[in-house]
């Protein structure tokens, strides 16, 4: 059984008296353990799909099969449950909380999911150390690089041990170096198991995945990897 | 539970960021209930002292004195006057027959002249009285006794000494077994009164100043006839009785029968030589006009309590907006709805109820220091304004924090995390 099953999604979006269709009739699933890189111009429903597979967002029609359980049945409270227990986000523009320092972001999924504060504080320390980050527990996100900060996110994603991770454009705001390093280590995620969906713009960054989903003008172009 | 309280450290974390705007923000709160404190402690320390005064004189007393009318004849046509004025023993019989809720009367004589003890002297009024003064005018012997209904028949000369009056003839001697002499009378001191516990000063002062007489050695010794000496000429005045006392048995009874012995004394007094003081009424004009201004500070304190809830929940408001990408951070990594509402609670609670607190403090402080610098004042925090005061900032708190929490928590996550 596929982690995430879509089936004929559509999500529109009204804009005054325009209806914008992002999403338009996509069909998709991606099994446990896969790395797969969606990719396409601006505007085609990238990021929307993420939205939906992170269950920020739900489908207007169609189904989102989480787990095999389709999450339209699941009020909100169910979908943030869901967020902080089995999904790991990593935004473009990092989406750390300034006022927080390294450890106190990166404990945040576990904050929510009722962790104790041992618990927490133990954990965030673990993975800022795998992400490189040790000398920097107590620093503001302010204080740190692109790539530094990046990487807080990314330790972030995994203190709840997410089962599925979702990547909008991780290495958007990076240089290239940078870049790669964080492309390493989602490879690193990705060995060990973990399931990865990441939006590129990049060829060679989305030729580390997998998998690659062309999307166009909300539908899925070409997927290299379906029925895999 | 553990989940909200944790929730909620992050609402005190959240103001700890700011530490002046939070004390900015609370200010409004803080001067609203400030002045709630202050201005019921000044009320109720008013009313309080009235009511002392009131309980010292008795509230189930009527107290009718005698008042030297008018002057209608020309001053300086004669050296020698003589004014015949004031209540008589008739009135008090008179009282007795007609009103049967009046429980005792107490007959009151000042006898004016000198008092002295060896070569120690003192000008002050003795009261010539009845055996049952001591209980119905609520004094308190420090030592010795009063004199007995036995006693008053016999009018055997004793005195009983106020506490000042004790002091200025006798110093530091005992005074019990010595006499003093009044006129050319001699009384032996058989008792001496305890201060007068009562913030009326001028009454205190009278009574721990006099000294007390059996009312029988004053009719056998001095006749009906007090001789004063004003400014070379000489007044004489005839006054039977300067005070009497009534006691009444039910407080319902005192303001409707002093109003009938106010009517039934105009009868039988050609002059106006009277007056009918009722404790009771004053207490009880007093409470309506503490009632009045608690009323009128009350919607003050409103106003101004309402002005610091809608600056809090201005400030909570931008402070949501301004927070927008921190809230879909939140919850997008999972925070529920309810999660978002209690931190932007409990942050505009803690505010309110801190600034209550401060608030109490200030107020508290401001009474005090009141105190110090208005002459002649008393102030009391209750512990009923203090409640009051905590449980309107809090409610304050609740009321302008749901509305910025309430918008913080519906906001899209998607549309948040956008947000620049
Ligand atoms: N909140 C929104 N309101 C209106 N239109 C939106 C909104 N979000 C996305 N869209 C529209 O939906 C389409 C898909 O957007 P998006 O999923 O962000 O594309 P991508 O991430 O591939 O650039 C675009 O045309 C965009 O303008
Ligand atoms: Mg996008």
């Amino acid at each position: 059984m596929p982690v995430i099953e879509l089936r004929d999604v559509r999500r529109t979006y009204r804009m005054g008296e325009d209806t914008v269709v992002a999403l338009d009739g996509v069909n998709l699933a991606v099994e446990k353990g896969e790395f797969v890189a969606v990719m396409g111009p601006s505007g085609s429903g990238k990021s929307t799909l993420l939205n939906l597979l992170g269950c920020l967002d739900r489908p207007e029609n169609g189904q989102y099969l989480l787990d095999g359980k389709d999450v339209a049945t699941l009020d909100d409270d169910a979908l943030s449950a869901i967020r902080s227990e089995r999904l790991g986000f990593i935004f473009q523009s990092f989406n750390l909380i300034q006022s927080l320092d390294v450890v106190r972001n990166i404990a945040l999924p576990l904050f929510y999911m009722g962790a104790s504060d041992e618990t927490c504080e133990a954990r965030a320390r673990e993975l800022a150390g795998r992400v490189g980050l040790e000398q920097r527990l107590g620093h503001r996100p302010m204080e740190l690089s692109g790539g530094q900060q990046q990487r807080v996110a990314i330790a972030r994603a995994l203190s709840n041990n997410p089962v599925i991770i979702l990547a909008d454009e991780p290495t958007g705001n990076l240089d290239s170096r940078t870049g790669e390093e964080i492309m390493d280590l989602l490879g690193v995620l990705h060995r060990e198991g973990r399931t990865i969906i990441m939006v590129t713009h990049e060829d060679d960054i989305a030729a580390k995945a997998g998998r690659i989903i062309s999307m166009r003008d909300g539908r899925v172009q070409s997927d290299s990897g379906a029925g895999a | 539970m553990n989940r909200v309280l944790r929730i909620s450290r992050l609402g005190a974390e959240g103001l700890k960021l700011h530490p002046l705007r939070s004390l900015l923000t609370a200010l409004g709160i803080i001067i609203g209930v400030g002045t709630v404190i202050y201005m019921l402690a000044v009320i109720e320390g008013r009313a309080a002292e009235i009511q002392e005064r009131i309980k010292a004189r008795g509230s189930n007393n009527i107290i009718l004195r005698a008042k030297k009318p008018a002057d209608d004849s020309k001053a300086g046509t004669s050296r020698t006057r003589e004014v015949v004025y004031g209540l008589t023993y008739e009135d008090t019989v008179r009282i007795r027959e007609t009103f049967p809720a009046v429980e005792v009367i107490v007959p009151v004589r000042d006898v004016f002249g000198s008092v002295y003890s060896g070569e120690s002297r003192t000008d002050t009024v003795t009261m010539a009285t009845v055996p049952w003064y001591l209980d119905v005018a609520r004094g308190q012997l420090l030592a010795g006794r009063w004199f007995t209904d036995v006693e008053m028949e016999s009018c055997t000369p004793m005195a009983i000494l106020g506490h000042e009056a004790a002091r200025t003839l006798f110093l530091w001697r005992d005074p019990l077994g010595e006499s003093v002499r009044i006129g050319a009378k001699v009384y032996r001191v058989i008792g001496v009164l305890e201060p007068t516990v009562t913030s009326d000063e001028r009454e205190a002062l009278k009574r721990d100043r006099a000294i007390y007489i059996p009312l029988s050695t004053v009719r056998e010794r001095f006749g009906e006839r007090n001789v004063k000496f004003v400014s070379g000429s000489m007044d004489i005045e005839r006054v039977e009785l300067h005070e009497v006392l009534l006691r009444l048995q039910r407080s319902e009874d005192v303001v409707p029968v002093a109003a009938a012995v106010e009517a039934m004394l105009e009868r039988f007094h050609a002059n106006k030589d009277y007056e009918v003081d009722v404790p009771l009424a004053l207490l009880e004009e007093a409470q309506r006009e503490s009632t009045k201004s608690k009323q009128l500070f009350g919607s003050i304190a409103a106003i101004s309590l309402l002005v610091g809830g809608i600056g809090i929940m201005n400030i909570m408001l931008a402070s949501v907006t301004e927070r927008t990408r921190e809230i879909g951070i939140r919850r997008a990594l999972g925070a529920r709805r309810r999660d978002i509402t209690t931190q932007f609670l409990v942050e505009t609670l803690i505010l309110s109820v801190v600034g209550g607190l401060i608030g109490i403090a200030g107020g508290v402080g401001a009474s005090a220091l009141h105190e110090q610098l208005v002459a002649d004042s008393r102030t009391l925090v209750t512990l009923g304004s203090v409640v009051l005061a905590f449980g309107i900032s809090a409610l304050v708190g609740v009321l302008a924090g749901l509305y910025p929490a309430v918008r913080a928590s519906r906001m899209d996550p998607i549309e948040a995390l956008r947000h620049e």
